[in-house]
């Protein structure tokens, strides 16, 4: 007997769509195993990591708020994939546009000007620009290959930020502890729901994600990237400017990266630290993938990926689950993605050798 | 027959519902203390420390108390969202162990005014949030004069994280107990800037290694130079935790940190009812630091040499930071017969004479 994979000559549709749904069930049944093997009651296990941490209005609010830097980052890495522009950088352009943007706090600190927020939002869009453009200048004027370079500025950013909070970002009054001072309430994102910490910020995400769609599915330039993606030479032989495509699919990145950064620093952390995120800008290359590189499907995919991280929590708090669970969901999801993508475009035949030999 | 078999029936009903009860009710009543840490706890480290506590403060009050910990909890908005739960599921009393999540407690601490929290290694405090830190410090200084004493080339290698006064403080206390039995001396110091960060700390202890010095001691949680120090034949001192395993030859001793004590009676004086907000820095006498068991290549005289400075450091007799101290430049910054005030330790930026190199700014 022998196995064969064969491509499927016409991809079901209706599969494309369904293989996160299918992805998410056979990550569900296989944590249930896990549960079980964990000696946990698989039921109270499945509540304490599902229902439990958005069981009332204040979890609900978290979930939104771990979501919406993933929704917003994912939708616009989204635009780049879908061109086959593979930024990697989110991470590093999250970090320079919460340093422009905080930059503009620090300095500010003592002003109640209605402006500082939409001034700090644009500077962080602006240095999420700055990053995004090295690797884009590099791959259109060298060809240099766009995953590399974006993937190590990452860490040169990180480490840019983590310096200058270490140094004359610092708080003057900290006992020169690496942190900045704490912002005003001016450069702080307004609560919208009392009693929680869901903050403008989070509408600010959901409307870069309708941005997001409306750019890829109803502009020329949308549709431009999306054929781009499909056939690079067909799209040069209707005159689309490679180049230009290659601009935006970065810059779209950074652009919503970096005002991420900034949603960060002036929502739930209120300061500049020497690291603002918690690999946003990774997980959100899995939150973009998970939602098909469609903006509606990144809003759902996100909120999943914030109720894993919750989750993850609210096991041990209540169940004394290692904090490894939730890696494992997140590895288990994006498996089962890819194996079912895979088994969407292609299939496996069994073939007796005997009949060969006929 | 029916009756008697009904009655025992009942009986034995009631009983079990008594039993139930009182079971429950002796459930609800213990105290409920949370931890957050930073890291898993894994089998050394800063977080491995105050699992120890934990565990010690269960064995104590264990019938009246129940614990619960949270690891991996990054610094920022996540730790507020997870204090803040650990407050609201019925957590009494929350321990934060680390520095970052400072304004984090502060935050979940003004919206639940009634319950107690207490942040380890920061400098805030309010009504009902306290502040704990050893002295590691005094820690170090033994370290320095073992240190000090083993070394044949008289360079001694640093591998620090940040360059905040906690770490400045240790590098120079450390300095200090070496320069006390071996004027000679000088400490290199690399900054790896991270707590943990195995394949840094390696490299950085290499490094120093390759620059002469024959004790690497470090202010990180990974157990990565001590190893270095094993298989480069040089010796090393841990922090945080006994890693003699990683290093039988290499491992002098360690400058570690005991919390059982201070969790204990601090979780007593809440169940007492009289816990009061304070910033708590214990050191030799309070029990909160001690040597990790000296390597048997140590010889007797330095061993007795660094029980006497002990007994000296706990009954008062000495400081570390006892006068005269002078800085890399060589001006005297604590007079003969002086020693540093708390405050003056706490905001510490520049490194005493010994040290080589500068400070990053």
């Amino acid at each position: 007997m022998l196995l064969k994979i064969e491509p499927r000559s016409e991809p079901s549709k209706t599969m494309k769509y369904m293989s996160p749904l299918i992805a998410a069930i056979l990550m569900l049944i296989s944590g249930l195993i896990i549960f079980t093997l964990l000696g946990k009651n698989p039921v109270e296990a499945f509540h304490a990591f599902f229902i439990e941490p958005v069981n009332d209005l204040y979890g609900i609010g978290e979930l939104f708020i771990k979501a919406s830097p993933l929704m917003l980052i994912g939708t616009g890495l989204a635009i780049g994939f879908r061109a086959s522009i593979w930024n990697i950088g989110a991470e590093g352009q999250l970090a320079v546009g919460a340093l422009f943007g905080g930059y503009i706090a620090i300095i500010f600190n003592d002003s109640n000007s209605f402006f500082i927020l939409p001034l700090m939002i644009l500077a962080g869009a602006a240095g999420g620009i700055v990053w995004a453009s090295i690797p884009a200048f590099l791959k259109t004027v060298f060809n240099a290959n766009e995953i590399l370079v974006s993937l190590m500025l990452n860490y040169v950013a990180i480490l840019l930020l983590a310096l200058l909070v270490h140094g004359p970002l610092r708080d003057p009054d900290g006992y020169g502890f690496p942190q900045s001072v704490l912002f005003a309430d001016s450069a702080i994102l307004p609560i919208l729901i009392e009693g929680t910490r869901f903050h403008a910020g989070v509408l600010v995400a959901c409307a870069g994600v309708v941005i997001g769609w409306i750019f890829l599915l109803k502009s020329f330039t949308g549709f431009q990237i999306q054929v781009a993606g499909l056939a690079q030479k067909a799209a040069s032989y209707a005159g689309f400017q490679y180049k230009k495509l290659i601009w935006i699919g970065l810059l779209s990145g950074g652009v919503t990266a970096g005002i991420a950064g900034v949603l960060e620093i002036a929502g739930p952390i209120g300061q500049l630290l020497p690291s603002v995120s918690p690999g946003y800008g990774y997980a959100a290359i899995i939150v973009a993938f998970v939602g098909r590189l469609h903006p509606g499907g990144i809003f759902l995919s996100s909120l999943l990926m914030a109720l894993l991280y919750l989750g993850g929590e609210s096991g041990q708090m209540n169940l004394d689950l290692p904090a490894a669970v939730t890696g494992i969901f997140q590895g288990l999801l994006l498996f089962y993605l890819l194996a079912a993508d895979f088994l969407i475009n292609y299939r496996i035949r069994i073939t007796t050798p005997q009949q060969e030999a006929i | 027959m029916t009756s008697m078999k009904k009655h025992v029936l009942s009986v034995f009903i009631l009983l079990a519902c008594v039993a139930g009860f009182t079971l429950s009710a002796s459930a609800e009543d213990k105290l409920k203390v949370g931890f957050v840490y930073i890291s898993p706890v894994g089998d050394a480290g800063w977080t491995y420390q105050h699992d120890l506590g934990r565990l010690e403060l269960e064995k104590n009050l264990g019938d009246k108390i129940v614990t619960k910990y949270i690891e991996s909890v990054p610094e920022g908005p996540e730790a507020e969202r997870v204090i803040r739960d650990l407050a609201k599921s019925g957590h009494d009393l929350i321990f934060t162990t680390s520095f970052g999540y400072m304004n984090p407690t502060l935050k979940v601490a003004k919206m639940f005014p009634k319950k107690y929290f207490e942040h380890s290694t920061g400098y805030k405090t309010t009504k009902n949030v306290g502040t704990y830190m050893c002295r590691f410090y005094e820690g170090r200084y033994l370290t320095g004069i073992v240190a000090g004493k083993m070394t044949k080339s008289n360079t001694l290698g640093y591998v620090a994280a940040f360059p905040i006064p906690e770490v400045i403080r240790g590098i120079n206390a450390f300095t200090l107990g070496a320069k006390s039995v071996n004027p000679d001396i000088q400490v290199k110091v690399i900054w790896v800037n991270s707590w943990f960060d195995p394949g840094k700390e390696r490299e950085a202890s290499e490094a120093l290694i390759t620059q002469g010095a024959d004790v690497i001691t470090h202010h990180t949680d990974s157990t990565a130079p001590t190893l270095t120090a094993e298989e480069k034949g040089v010796y090393s001192i841990a922090y945080h935790s006994d890693m003699s395993k990683y290093g039988p030859k290499a491992h002098l001793t360690a400058a570690t940190h005991v919390y059982g004590d201070f969790y204990t009676k601090t979780t007593q004086a809440v169940l007492d009812n009289t816990w009061k907000s304070d910033a708590v820095w214990s050191g030799i006498k309070e029990g909160s630091i001690e040597l990790a068991p000296m390597n048997p290549v140590v010889p007797a005289d330095v061993v007795a040499l660094v029980e006497k400075t002990t007994k000296a450091i706990a009954d008062g007799s000495f400081h570390p930071f006892q006068g005269p101290v002078k800085d890399q430049s060589g001006k005297v910054v604590v007079e003969a017969g002086k020693s540093l005030t708390d405050k003056d330790l706490l905001g510490m930026s520049y490194y005493v004479e010994g040290v080589l190199g500068k400070i990053p700014k």
